[in-house]
């Protein structure tokens, strides 16, 4: 059984459908890419999951219907790092450290989830709206971690920044999803980059699945690229 | 007249930084709930008119500070469910509509206190006694240093909840950023309502620091409140800090102000806060602490 499936899933923002028929699966220890041009769903899929859009069909998650809201997400351990960065400008970084572990019972571990933004740690009393948009998702990454969460939704992790800064997040989810085992949902624009570092991929088309396979292969294989994600 | 000893000025300091107190703690009652929802909570000088009431019934049962603690109590649960029952079906529609209601509950509240402990003026016990200290010459009044204890010590608390806890820091988020504080598990809706308990909490502190001092009867917040929402608003709306830094000035400059000229005392004294008002929104609307607001398009 994968761990998170959505079942013929549909969602719309004012009478406007955004998806139409999803259907997919996300198997535990798995990184999944969601592909496609602006507009055709991609977003919206990870907001069905979070239910932070109303939908209909079914999202299961470890067995349980979910995509009611997104406390109800976030409490039943799927971390969601929205688009845009996601993290509390006016807060400090130790603040937003701190607001991640919001649903953990007990002391958060801070010091594993360092391990992986070392500089973090000495930046903890700095605003996170004065840091530069890599390290806000580098933050929000971090932020997303101290929950210690099973599955990771993350949304266009590379809107608006240098492809060196691109790489090194997509490298650091691989080795999140390598050695922690973090599952990761990761929508995104950028094909290349994400078929790069993802296990197999969905290509949306206008709020529907128009393809999926494996990463490697859709990566290599050029009237695919050519037609679906135009590179 | 204006004829200045230092001994008299000390003492004009003291005192106004004791009705600063008050203000100041309700000038923090006004930001919470600003800052979480956008709106002026008109109805928070009623607010803490009635939970003054509960107090002074409680006094008749028990001893000072058993009556205030549970009064404190009481108002913050009473606040939870004011913003759970009336507040909450009015989210999220216009800041208009939110200020009518919050209106109309400030007449509620009024009328409510009218109703159960009727108009006529009431005494109402301080836990301080009246007599002068003597420091250095300066005859102080236990009473307005007591106030000013208390004003401070539970805005510390509340700075230290704010700070320290998890759910403070939850509230903070929930008010600076609602969406994404949902995604990291926070339960928005409740942090407002707890807002709102806080709220009504250090109203009622207001409340039972100042009725000792201007007497407890329906109308005894409104003064109080108005120089409450100069002080906020001199402070910066948004600004916890600058509203217990507004409260504490605008107590002391309006007793000074009192205190030194012929013109301005007793009555005269409302039209100082509502000038102090349009002064701030005229030159400096963000007030002394708080932040320009910048709006993305």
């Amino acid at each position: 059984m994968p761990l998170l499936e959505l079942d013929h899933v549909y969602a719309s923002y004012g009478g406007v459908r955004a998806l139409h028929d999803v259907s997919l699966a996300v198997d535990d220890g798995q990184v999944v890419g969601v592909l496609g041009p602006n507009g055709a769903g991609k977003t919206t899929t990870l907001r069905a999951i979070s239910g932070v859009v109303h939908t209909t069909g079914a999202v299961v998650y470890r067995g349980k219907r979910i995509g009611k809201s997104p406390v109800q997400a976030a409490r039943a351990g799927i971390a969601h790092v929205p688009e845009g960065r996601g993290t509390f400008a006016e807060l400090t970084v130790d603040e937003n450290l701190r607001l991640g572990a919001y649903t953990i019972r007990g002391r958060a571990d801070e010091r594993r989830v360092l391990t992986y933004f070392p500089w973090l740690g000495e930046r903890r009393r700095q605003q996170a709206g004065t840091l530069s948009g890599g390290e806000q998702q580098m933050l929000a990454l971090a932020r997303a971690l101290m929950a210690r969460p099973r599955l990771l939704l993350l949304d266009e992790p590379s809107l608006g920044l240098a492809p060196r800064v691109v790489r090194s997040i997509f490298e650091l989810v691989s080795k999140l999803n390598a050695e922690e085992g973090l599952t990761v949902l990761v929508v995104e624009q950028n094909a290349n980059v994400a078929l790069d570092h993802s296990h197999k991929a969905y290509v949306l088309e206008a709020g529907r699945v128009a393809l999926r396979g494996v990463s490697a292969e859709l990566r290599d294989d050029e009237s695919v690229r050519r037609s679906y994600l135009g590179y | 007249m204006l004829f200045f000893s230092g001994a008299d000025f000390a003492q004009q300091v003291v005192s106004g930084l004791s009705s600063g107190g008050v203000y100041a703690s309700l000038a923090l009652a006004i930001v919470i709930i600003y800052r979480s929802t956008g709106v002026v909570n008109f109805a928070q000088g009623e607010m803490a008119t009635f939970a003054t009431f509960i107090a002074w019934s409680l006094m008749n049962h028990m001893s000072y500070w058993p009556a205030f603690a549970l009064t404190c109590l009481i108002a913050f649960a009473g606040g939870v469910v004011v913003e759970r029952v009336v507040i909450r079906p009015v989210e999220g529609t216009s800041v208009l509509t939110i200020v009518i209601v919050t209106l109309g509950l400030a007449l509620v509240f009024n009328g409510a206190s009218s109703w159960i402990w009727g108009a006529q003026v009431k005494s109402f016990d301080s836990p301080f006694s009246t007599r002068p200290i003597h420091v250095a010459g300066v005859a102080f009044s236990i009473q307005d240093i007591g106030i000013i204890v208390v004003s401070l010590l539970l805005v510390f608390a509340l700075w230290l909840f704010f700070q320290f806890t998890k759910v403070g820091l939850a509230l903070r988020a929930a008010a600076v950023n609602p969406a994404e504080s949902r995604f990291v598990g926070i339960r928005v809706g409740w942090m407002l309502a707890l807002g709102w308990g806080i709220a009504a909490m250090l109203g009622a502190v207001a409340g039972m620091m100042a009725a000792p001092v201007v007497f407890l009867d329906p109308n005894m917040m409104l003064p109080i409140l108005l120089y409450a929402f100069a002080a906020a608003v001199l402070g910066g709306l948004d600004s916890p800090l600058g509203a217990v830094v507004g409260g504490l000035l605008f107590g002391v400059v309006l007793n000074l102000v009192s205190a030194y000229s012929d013109f301005v005392g007793g009555t005269l004294k409302l039209p100082v806060g509502l000038v102090v008002i349009l002064l701030v929104l005229l030159f400096r609307p963000q007030g002394l602490l708080g932040h320009t607001s910048v709006r993305k398009v």
